[in-house]
């Protein structure tokens, strides 16, 4: 698995078929890339569970904080890690002792750590890392295009009007899988400048 | 589904536009509206919070412009575009977010002269200094690096005279300094060179050349390649540190790959506020639709009229890079091999008063300070632009008495050059 860079339709499944995320770091702080990641998803209609034992007691978009994995009720298609890199291998241990397993182990823009998603992949998970599912989302359903942002995508059938809590078609063409010859160069510089 | 890479001519037509979800409408319409309405309150905080995606005021955003946008990003292979209302405009803000008064940044020495005034004069003010480079001798842009430079700045085909930049050369030297590189795309326009494929971070262009194409709009649009880490060493701390004036959100940390387009957008274009007007967006949206065919018929035309110019009694040189003999040949032919592109000089045997007789006699060739039109173009610097120069200061700026500039049109190529023969003879 190259995890440089992801084919669209690799990134494209995941988000189709994962229903339940559980996010491992979540702030209720509204200026943090985790809170907004958070509060989208929710909107885009799946089911969000917020992880953080600094925060239990307090919720986040009316969903209760809890403090591990190991204590939500109900079984999790994709743990959504907001943690600094050096942080990955335990809550990805943690994950591996769920019943059932998550299929998606994912890790947040700048987060990676190779160790740990070759662990889960050897368990039968699927990884994402340094990528933000918000992004993908907004980048596949060409919603993010409002910002300028290139989605790499093209349709000539109308748009639907999104509407709260409405899910987006991510099924448009992708060109090229995604990739571009900058999106391999930015990865051959991270490795080269870590 | 399968993933395939659409070529250019297809994304020219379609990258960023889809039928309109209200209406159906094909074409792109023309958003002309200052605002859009909130659905309710929290919406509203989460768009100005920078947590949804979407529409709040036109100086910060608008759906034609973003159409516009997402299209220059596909075609230049980057990951995400802002546009604004001239090329001007795209410098100054791109800078904003570079440069703090005392930080420097190295520019080639050919570039279009209005640029040369911009960052002398008006980035001088702001305390950002320059330090000219030649782009033909790559050591002067690595002697001019200190420890204060902050980007370097080129283009790719230069203005005047039409010279091919070596764009990895000097990526190089960028690369090494830790700085990115800007690339004003302008005079090849993606279709003859993509600057992100040879290493540039950030491509600038004046829309209101080839890619708008009719000499009717004016514009100007900031590409993000997403391939600078601008959090390495806190250099660039409008992009790494916290922004007060967005709750302390960090613009990197939060947009990834394409954090320069966005912080361009959220702290250059709302707070300087040079917003391209949608109905401008629209008239080069439908320009950038003809983009290829036009780009290779202004090239072809401008060998064949370079050709006849340069076989010409009343003519002492041609300064074209798609001829044979000419010094920047050999790079056209690695970064340019479509064609060289349709700006260039040349010199009249008859110096000065040849200049301004030419200038008068042609009768199809417009004379005035423009390039890139459906039309051909034309202007006498050392009599127009430049008149305000010793003839020394001319010469060094490559407007010498005798020059003059062409920028070819899509009219028929046998009806430029009797043109230009009969004024010639005149
Ligand atoms: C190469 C180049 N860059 C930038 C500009 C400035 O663009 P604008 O006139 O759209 O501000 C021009 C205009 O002539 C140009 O030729």
């Amino acid at each position: 698995m190259n995890h440089d860079a992801y084919d669209d339709n690799y990134i494209r499944s995941i988000l189709n078929n994962v229903k339940t995320i559980a996010m491992v770091g979540a702030s209720p702080v509204n200026v943090r890339p985790s809170y907004f990641a958070f509060k989208y998803l929710a909107q885009r209609g799946y089911d969000m569970i917020p992880v953080n034992p600094g925060h239990v007691g307090k919720t986040l978009m009316g969903k209760a904080f809890v403090a591990s994995l190991a204590d939500i009720d109900r079984p999790i298609d994709m743990i959504d890690i907001f943690r600094n890199s050096s942080h990955i291998m335990p809550v990805v241990e943690e994950a591996l002792k769920l019943s059932p397993l998550p299929k998606v182990i994912w890790m947040q823009l700048g987060a990676r750590d190779d160790a740990a998603a070759e662990k889960a992949e050897a368990a039968g998970l699927k990884v994402v890392m340094n990528r933000c599912p918000k992004i993908e989302y907004g980048r596949l359903s060409s919603e993010i295009s409002w910002m300028g942002v290139n989605s790499r995508t093209l349709s000539s059938k109308r748009a639907p009007i999104p509407t709260q809590g409405m899910r987006l078609s991510l099924n448009r063409t992708s060109f090229g899988g995604g990739q571009t010859a900058a999106s391999d160069r930015a990865a051959k510089n991270k490795t080269e400048t870590t | 589904m399968t993933d395939r890479l659409p070529g250019f001519s297809t994304l020219a037509v379609h990258a960023g536009a889809q039928p309109d979800p209200t209406t159906g409408a094909r074409a792109t319409p023309i958003y002309q509206t200052t605002s859009f309405v909130f659905n309710d309150a929290d919406h509203a905080a989460s768009l100005f919070g920078l947590q949804a995606f979407g529409n709040i005021y036109t100086r910060i955003g608008n759906p034609t412009n973003a159409v516009l946008e997402e299209r220059v990003a596909a075609l230049e292979g980057g990951t995400a575009a802002l546009a604004v209302a001239s090329g001007h405009a795209a410098q100054v803000v791109v800078l904003q977010q570079l440069l703090k008064p005392g930080d420097e940044i190295i520019a080639a020495r050919k570039l279009y002269g209005g640029s040369i005034n911009q960052f002398t004069h008006a980035f001088k003010a702001f305390g950002w200094n320059v330090a000219w480079a030649d782009p033909d001798e790559i050591e002067s842009f690595e002697r001019a690096v200190t420890p204060h430079t902050k980007a370097i700045f080129i283009e790719s085909i230069a203005n005047p005279a039409g010279s091919i930049t070596d764009i990895e050369a000097i990526a190089a030297v960028a690369r090494k300094a830790g700085v990115p590189l800007i690339v004003d795309n302008t005079l090849a326009s993606p279709y003859l060179i993509k600057p992100i494929d040879h290493g540039a971070d950030i491509v600038v262009h004046s829309l209101t050349k080839f890619l708008g194409g009719h000499g009717n709009s004016l514009g100007g649009i900031i590409v993000d390649a997403g391939t600078f880490d601008w959090s390495k060493d806190n250099k660039y701390p409008m992009l790494s540190e916290p922004r007060p004036e967005y709750h302390g959100i960090r613009i990197q940390e939060t947009f990834g790959n394409f954090a320069f387009a966005i912080a361009c957008r959220v702290l250059g274009l709302r707070d300087l506020g040079p917003a391209l007007s949608p109905f401008n967006a629209f008239m080069i949206l439908t320009g950038i639709e003809t983009l290829p065919l036009r780009m290779q018929k202004h090239c072809d035309n401008a060998k064949a009229v370079a050709e006849f110019l340069s076989t010409h009694p009343a003519v002492s040189a041609v300064n074209y890079a798609g001829l044979p003999g000419d010094r920047y040949n050999a790079l056209q032919r690695k970064y340019a091999p479509k064609g060289a592109g349709a700006v260039f000089t040349f010199s009249l045997k008859g110096g000065y008063d040849a200049g301004v007789n030419l200038v008068s006699n042609l009768q199809l060739f417009s004379h005035l300070a423009n390039v890139g039109d459906t039309r051909s173009l034309v202007i006498h610097p050392a009599s127009t632009t430049h008149s305000q120069l010793d003839d020394a200061a001319k010469v060094k700026s490559g407007a010498a008495p005798e020059v003059v500039r062409l920028s070819i049109g899509i009219e028929d190529k046998e009806d430029l050059i009797a043109d230009l023969d009969q004024a010639l003879r005149a």
